[in-house]
Formats: structure tokens, C-alpha cells, sequence
């Protein structure tokens, strides 16, 4: 029974053999730069990385201060060898020496709240220009619902917003609410996270200076794939944006040569949860599907948004995203292919 | 004073002991209501409940070293995470230093037991029962309809993944009657060493020449009265909520996910003051024996404790800052955590204080003392970034905020619990633990905890939120969440170190002596272990130190206090 050089065996291998699949998602992250809070491109996120450079500087100062006494007693009032062994001085404490150590630290308190003061009320008490954007975000376990009400575009996951010129703001408002378990929305280069809290509204804003692609996720553990409960950002010039938005109300594609697929997901459980406009789909639970190839990941950002990504989620959304709550949908490999060409159709 | 200890009736009693079958044995340590037996049973149980949940975390560093592991699966994942908060806050960090206080309080005020010795063993087993059962919900917890296992919604429990619809099963009602036990077990014992405190001093020991230790002890126990209702309140609602079908926390029916933000926290910010405190305490007794010198401010010492304390409770919902508070209530919250910054300051400066000008001896216990001061400094200034609410927008639920509160809680907490073994084992078994085993123990320890916690700061900094099971490669994290794997292994050899060095002094350790380490509170008077009445004679005392007094008559603390 010398099966035990096994099991150390599998131990040890289990984190390399563990590289699983990423679904592409690597490749897709290394080219957008890290989602640091110190490389702020919005506003809100900037006013933080202001404040934050402030308070870091200021307990640096400490640091170096107090860390290097601590260091030089201790090097210094060493017991020696060859010590008269006798003890040292009892010295019982001395009013004014706690006096001053009492007085500095308030005053640097007082500094850095009237500082934080200032910050919280610019970000917090910001005014809504009567020509902001507003998204409504509504957080689910475990993906995001982004509806432009003034638009009429619902979609997942992804939030398309215009640049914001630093000369002419177009901020865009978010007005959080959840569908169950308290959440948090959080871009870090956008701005700070707010909870997204069930019977509840919350609303922040984000006026991003710089087109690109950010990535953040739910900041409050919400559950099994609290984890994968991604959201990216996409900020684009006000023409693309435009187009974006004409693309996204047009009327899903209709394309005979798939119209098997589609009366495949219009006959089964599929539109329970999921809507595809101007069919009979009309579900709420999951996400919007009528301009789901517009997307560039699946799952809430687990999957690059490809075919064969398609495939293996409708066959069991767990084989990507355990845990997650879309059923395993049971099809029979004709009616998967149909399917997901069906669905590879929705641009 | 207590020069005079009868040492024959000390050792008559040991010999007792020893001489009992292992029945015999056993029955009187279940039946016993004596504080140092109950105290050793707190550190005992603490510290296995330590290497359980720490077995816990090396699992959550395994699985987090590399991006998309697959060691364990999410749901896994996510009940390590929650026994492991749970655990190392009641079943880790209360008990010991609950057992710490009912070791030495008595011992140091003089006293032959605490005021209420059953309460005291009733406390212990409150305790006891409660921690198996939030255990035992590995095996129960699927209760009637057979979903999930031990609970996993996190150490805070937000509501409403705790409520029916969200948490199946029975594992959250397991959560929630194991601390509710614990919680109760918690509050006996601080009624008792507030009455003893207050009652049960030696002549000559007034308040004011009460040893830091015993004062902090008694700042801990008021905060445990008023920190653990709300607790104990909430849970009793979210019982009501999940068998009774009441609405205080079940939004889907009009109750408030917040409402339970709020009470946790009421209970859960001076929680983390309940458990640093007794590190403070430590610290207040151990650094100044060991620099040979008084410890300097004592009464601002004292002081700063119970503004601390204070100010402790109304700091609660900087947890919150990013729920949607108005900005007065994150100001008001912003400057309530701030103000705690400066009795605490308070405190190191008065360390540093009693270092200076002193001889310092680098024993094992003075060695963590000294990490713990650093490391207890470096929390402090990251609580201070975390109190700017605008900035914990960005740094809350991060791993920033993992890597600081684990600087509080290894790096404060833990570290002092290690010198206080290595300071009071002697007293305790009448054996030492070997310097040269506690050395390594010292610096693997200090190594791995800088190579986990200080890199974490950095990934939260880089976006990565906390109880994650997972994260995706490119996104510039993998190199930092390795270099912290690495870095809990190596605290787990150090941690080896330290059981192996416990059971090693147990079998063969030198012998202690009364007062190995030239110290000069109470307990030192006495036999290493003390009698069961602890004193033979009544001690008296005219200072904080009575044992300098007696060992310097020509000079002694009494002529300056």
C-alpha cells in the first residue's frame, strides 16, 4: 500500500493541473492596463486619488518618525554584554512629554478630516445636470442589468458610456438598486464603490476622461460566484457612443437560414428568464439577449464571448461558472448547434 | 508581602494530581471551577481552534496562489472563508484572551479565585458547546432540505444572503446559535472579572496600583457587556426572520438589509477593540519587564484604554461608508475613527517610552513585543488611510482592507498571544519553552506574516476584492497572490515550530523557578504553577510592583507613585 507517494504526488500537481481553462479571459485582461485605484481617469476616482496621495504622505511621515525611534532604542538601550547587571533608571512617565504627544496627533486629525470633508461632500453632494446620462444598474446574483431609461436599451454586463470632456462635463449618473442580496458596483479607475443594496436606492457617478476599457466587479461578497461577478466599462467618444446606442434599439437580426435555433430558445425554458425583443421571449431573471453578440464576454466577463464559449455555456453554465444559476439546459447536439447559431446571430 | 508562600502544600497538592488515573483525571478537569484550570482550557481550546482555521486559510491561500485554480470548488471556497473569520474571532481570539485574563487577573490582584468560579466554569462550556457546534455544522448543516453544508455567508453574515430564500438549510442557523453561546459564555466571564477586579483586590491594591494588564482587562470586560447585545439581538431576529417568518431583515418583504449592517457593526468595530486590548495588555506587562524598566505613563496608559473604549463604539459604521450614507454621517464617522488614532498613538509613544533608557533583554516574549509594536504601528496608519471615508470608497471589501485587519489581527493580536505563551508558560506548567525553537518560531513567523500581508495591501490597491474564490489571469495580480501563498507556508512551519517547541517543554523543559524572568507583578510571587488557592498567604501590597519593592527595599516604587 505505498499509495501515499500518490496522493503527495496529486497534491503537488494539483495547482499546475489546476490552470484551467481561462476562456480566453487572460488574453483579453493583459492588453487593459490594471484596474488600479492610484490610475484614476474619472473624477470621483481622481478627488480619491488626491486625498488618498495626501493621507498616505502624512502616515508615511509617521511611519518614518515613529518606526525609526523604535528602531534607534532598540539598537541603542541593548543590553550589553559585560553590563553591571544593575537596572536601569526608573523614569515613571512625564506630564508635559504626554502632553505633546497627545497635542500633535489631534492636529494632524484635525487636518486630514477637514481635508476628507471637503472630498466626501465633492464626490457625495455633486448636482445631476439636468443632461447627464442616466443608467439604472440593477445588481443580480451574479451579473449586472444596465438599463438607459431615456434611451429605451437594456443590456448586461458591459456599460457603454460617452466620454466626458473635462471642459464640458457629460457625466453619467448610475442608480443602483439589486434584484435580491446586497452588492457593490466598483470600477476602481472610475470611482469608489457603492453598495447596491435590495429595498434600497443608491446612485454615483462617473465622468471618464479617457476612452478605453475598465474593469471592475461586485466589491460585496454576494454569494456562490461572488467572484466572477465582473463588469467591465467601456467608455467611447460621443459619436461612437452614438452609434452604439442606434445599434443597440434596433430589432434583433432576423435570419432565416437560423430560424430552427430560434424556435429552438423560443420553445424552451429560455424565455422564461431572458428577453430577445419582438420575440416571445420576454424572461427578467437573466440577461437581455437581443444584442448579445455585441458583447465581448459571457457569463458576467467569466467567458470571452465566442461560438464555441456559446456552446459549452448552454449546454451547462456550470462547466464555466459553478454555481451559477441558469439551469443546464439538456438540449440534444442538433438543437445546441441550432441554438447557439441562433444566437450567434444577435449583433 | 507574599515572601511568604508554603511551598510544601504547594507541591502536597501537585502530587495529588499527578498520582490520579487518567479517568480521574479527566473528571476533575470537567468538574472544575478553578480559574487557572478554566484559563488553560480557554488557551488549550483557542489554540486548536487556531490550527483548524489556520489549516482553513493555508487552504484559501492554495487555492487563491494561482489564478482560475481549481483546488477547491466556490461553494467550498466560500465556507472556508466563513469558519475561518468566524473561527478566529470566537473560537480563536475570544477565548484566549478570555483564558489569559482568567489565568491572571486573580493571580495578579492577589486573589485565590474569580468572584463567581461556577459562572466562570459555566462560561467556559458555553463556550466550549457553542464552537463544536459551529463545527458540528459540517456534518448538520443541510438540515431538512438537504442544501449546503457549513455556513457561507461570510464572518458579517449580510443580510439577506442570510435569509431563507438566499440560505437554505440549516448552516446559518448553525452560525447563529454557535456565537449566540459563545456570546453568552462571553458575557459571563466579563461580569466576573469586573466584580473581581472591583471586590476581590489584595490589601494595599488600590485602583490606582491595579497592574495595567488587570485595568485593561476591566476596559475589555465593559465593552464585552455593551458590545455583545446588539449582536445577540440580531441574531435572535434573523432566528425570528428564518423560523417564524418575521421581516426585520427580509427585504423581499419591506425589512432593511442595512438595519443589520448597523447592528453588526455596533458589535463588530469594538469586537476588534475587545480583542486588540488584551494584546495592549500584553504588551503593557512584557515590554517593560523586559527593558527593565517601569512602564512609563501608567495612568495615561489606563487613561488612554478607556478613551479608546469609549470612542470605540462610535466608530461603527466606517464599515459602512460605501452603503450610501449622507455625507454627515460618513463625516461624522470619518472623524470618530480618526480621534481613535490618538490614544492609541498614545499608547506606542508610551512604549517607545518605557524602551527608552531601559536594558533590553531580546527573550522570545520581548522578541514578538518588539514585531508586534511595528507591525501594531503600520495597522494603525492604514486604519487612519481607512477612516478617510473618500479613500476606503476605493479600499473597502479589498484585500487592502484583508492585508490591515489582519495586520491588527496576526500582527498585533497574534503576535502578542505568542509572547504572552512564551512569557507565562513558565508560570503556567512551571516549565520553560526553549529559546532557540522560540527564536525560529519568531523569525519564520515574522517572515511569512510580511511576505503574506504586506503584498495583500497591494492587490486590494490594484483592484482585487476580498472573498474572492478566483481571479482572472492579466489582470496583474497573479505575482502578488503568490508571493502571499508563499508567505502562509511559511507562517505554517513557524506555527509547527511553536506546537512542536509546547509539546517538547511539556515532556522535558527546564524548570522554571517561581520567577524566571526577574518580573514583578503578584503572579511571580508564587509557585510556577501557583497552588490551587494561588496564595498561601494573603499578599500585601504598597505599589504597582510589589515584587520590585521586595527585591529593591533601598529603592522602592512606593516613594514615587
Amino acid at each position: 500500500m505505498k499509495r501515499w507517494y500518490l496522493t503527495i504526488a496529486i497534491i503537488g500537481c494539483a495547482p499546475a493541473a489546476a490552470f484551467a481553462n481561462d476562456w480566453g479571459m487572460g488574453d483579453a485582461n493583459s492588453k487593459i492596463p490594471p484596474s488600479s485605484v492610484f490610475n484614476p481617469v474619472s473624477t470621483p476616482a481622481r478627488e480619491i486619488d488626491t486625498v488618498a496621495f495626501f493621507v498616505v504622505s502624512i502616515t508615511a511621515v509617521i511611519f518614518l518618525i515613529v518606526a525609526g525611534l523604535l528602531a534607534y532604542s532598540i539598537v541603542r538601550f541593548r543590553a550589553r554584554p559585560g553590563d553591571d547587571g544593575r537596572e536601569p533608571p526608573q523614569v515613571y512617565g512625564s506630564n508635559p512629554i504626554e502632553f505633546a504627544w497627545t497635542t500633535v496627533p489631534v492636529i494632524v486629525v484635525l487636518v486630514l478630516f477637514l481635508t476628507t470633508v471637503r472630498t466626501i461632500y465633492t464626490v457625495q453632494a455633486a448636482a445631476r445636470p439636468p443632461d447627464a446620462l442616466s443608467v439604472h444598474v440593477i445588481a443580480h446574483q451574479w451579473w449586472w442589468e444596465f438599463r438607459y431609461p431615456g434611451l429605451g436599451i437594456v443590456t448586461a454586463n458591459e456599460l457603454h458610456v460617452p466620454l466626458s470632456d473635462p471642459e464640458s462635463p457629460t457625466p453619467t449618473f448610475l442608480d443602483l438598486e439589486s434584484a435580491d442580496v446586497a452588492h457593490s458596483f466598483w470600477v476602481p479607475r472610475l470611482a469608489g464603490k457603492t453598495d447596491v443594496i435590495p429595498n434600497r436606492k443608491n446612485s454615483m457617478w462617473i465622468d471618464p476622461q479617457v476612452a478605453g476599457t475598465y474593469l471592475g466587479q461586485c466589491g460585496e461578497y454576494c454569494g456562490t460566484e461572488h467572484a466572477m461577478m465582473l463588469l467591465r466599462v467601456i467608455v467611447e467618444p460621443r459619436a461612437d457612443f452614438d452609434r452604439w446606442v442606434t445599434a443597440q434599439k434596433q430589432p434583433p437580426a432576423r435570419d432565416a437560414s437560423v430560424g430552427h435555433g430560434r424556435q429552438v430558445f423560443e420553445s424552451t425554458a429560455c424565455v422564461n428568464c431572458h428577453t430577445i425583443r419582438g420575440t416571445a421571449a420576454g424572461g427578467r431573471f437573466g440577461p437581455d439577449l437581443t444584442h448579445l453578440m455585441t458583447r465581448e464576454t459571457i457569463g458576467a466577463g467569466v467567458a470571452m464571448n465566442t461560438p464555441d464559449h456559446l456552446r459549452v455555456w448552454v449546454t451547462d453554465p456550470n462547466l464555466i461558472k459553478p454555481g451559477a444559476l441558469m439551469p443546464a439546459m439538456n438540449l440534444g447536439d442538433k438543437d445546441l448547434d441550432d441554438l447557439v447559431a441562433y444566437l450567434a446571430t444577435l449583433r | 508581602m507574599a515572601g511568604s508562600i508554603d511551598h510544601e502544600i504547594a507541591l502536597g497538592a501537585a502530587d495529588d494530581l499527578q498520582s490520579l488515573p487518567f479517568l480521574g483525571k479527566l473528571h476533575a478537569w470537567v468538574v472544575t471551577v478553578d480559574h487557572k484550570r478554566l484559563g488553560i482550557m480557554y488557551i488549550a481550546g483557542g489554540l486548536f481552534f487556531f490550527l483548524v482555521a489556520g489549516l482553513q486559510a493555508a487552504t484559501i491561500r492554495l487555492q487563491l496562489a494561482v489564478p482560475d485554480a481549481g483546488i477547491v470548488p466556490p461553494q467550498v471556497f466560500n465556507r472556508l472563508l466563513t469558519m475561518h473569520g468566524t473561527a478566529m474571532v470566537f473560537l480563536v481570539g475570544m477565548p484566549i484572551l478570555t483564558g489569559f485574563f482568567n489565568y491572571l487577573v486573580p493571580l495578579m490582584i492577589g486573589a485565590r479565585d474569580l468572584a463567581f468560579p461556577r459562572l466562570n466554569a459555566f462560561g467556559f462550556w458555553l463556550w466550549f458547546f457553542g464552537a463544536t457546534l459551529l463545527y458540528f455544522s459540517y456534518i448538520g448543516g443541510d438540515g431538512l432540505y438537504g442544501a449546503g453544508s457549513a455556513p457561507d455567508v461570510g464572518w458579517f453574515a449580510y443580510a439577506p444572503l442570510t435569509e431563507l430564500p438566499f440560505s437554505r438549510g440549516n448552516s446559518t442557523d448553525y452560525w447563529i446559535l454557535s456565537i449566540f453561546l459563545t456570546s453568552v459564555g462571553t458575557t459571563a466571564t466579563a461580569i466576573n472579572i469586573i466584580t473581581s477586579a472591583f471586590c476581590m483586590r489584595c490589601e494595599g491594591m488600590t485602583l490606582s496600583k491595579m497592574p495595567v494588564l488587570v485595568w485593561l482587562a476591566v476596559v475589555v470586560a465593559f465593552m464585552m457587556l455593551v458590545a455583545l447585545p446588539p449582536l445577540s439581538a440580531a441574531q435572535a431576529m434573523l432566528l425570528l426572520d428564518r423560523f417564524l417568518g418575521a421581516h426585520f431583515f427580509d427585504t423581499q418583504a419591506g425589512g432593511s438589509a442595512i438595519l443589520w449592517q448597523h447592528f453588526f457593526w455596533i458589535f463588530g468595530h469594538p469586537e476588534v477593540y475587545i480583542l486588540v486590548i488584551p494584546a495592549f495588555a500584553f504588551a503593557s506587562e512584557i515590554i517593560p519587564v523586559f527593558s527593565r524598566k517601569v512602564i512609563f505613563g501608567y495612568s495615561v496608559m489606563v487613561a488612554a484604554s478607556c478613551a479608546i473604549g469609549f470612542i470605540s463604539l462610535s466608530v461603527w459604521a466606517h464599515h459602512m461608508f460605501a452603503v450610501g450614507m449622507t455625507p454627515a454621517g460618513n463625516s461624522f464617522f470619518a472623524l470618530s475613527t480618526m480621534l481613535v488614532g490618538v490614544p492609541t498613538g498614545i499608547k506606542i509613544f508610551n512604549w517607545l517610552g518605557t524602551i527608552w533608557g531601559g536594558k533590553l533583554r531580546f527573550k522570545v516574549p520581548m522578541l514578538f513585543s518588539l514585531g508586534f509594536l511595528f507591525q501594531f504601528l503600520v495597522a494603525g496608519l492604514t486604519g487612519i488611510m481607512l477612516a478617510v471615508a473618500p479613500f476606503d470608497w476605493q479600499l473597502t471589501d479589498t484585500y487592502f482592507v484583508v492585508a490591515h485587519f489582519h495586520y491588527v489581527l496576526i500582527g498585533a493580536i497574534v503576535f502578542m498571544d505568542f509572547a504572552a505563551i512564551y512569557y507565562w508558560f513558565p508560570k503556567v506548567t512551571g516549565r520553560m519553552l526553549s529559546e532557540t525553537l522560540g527564536k525560529w518560531h519568531f523569525w519564520l513567523f515574522l517572515i511569512g506574516f510580511h511576505l503574506t500581508f504586506d503584498t495583500l495591501h497591494f492587490a486590494g490597491l490594484r483592484g482585487m476584492p476580498r472573498r474572492i474564490y478566483t481571479y482572472q489571469p492579466g489582470r496583474g495580480l497573479e505575482t502578488l497572490n503568490l508571493v502571499a501563498s508563499i508567505g502562509a507556508l511559511v507562517q505554517g512551519v513557524a506555527v509547527l515550530i511553536l506546537v512542536i517547541n509546547v509539546l517538547r517543554s511539556l515532556r522535558s523543559g527546564d524548570p522554571a523557578g517561581n520567577d524566571p524572568w526577574d518580573a514583578w507583578t503578584l503572579e511571580w510571587s508564587t509557585t510556577s504553577p501557583p497552588p490551587e488557592y494561588n496564595f498561601a498567604v494573603p499578599p500585601v501590597v504598597r505599589s504597582r510592583r510589589p515584587l520590585w519593592d521586595l527585591k529593591h527595599p533601598e529603592d522602592p516604587d512606593w516613594k514615587y507613585e
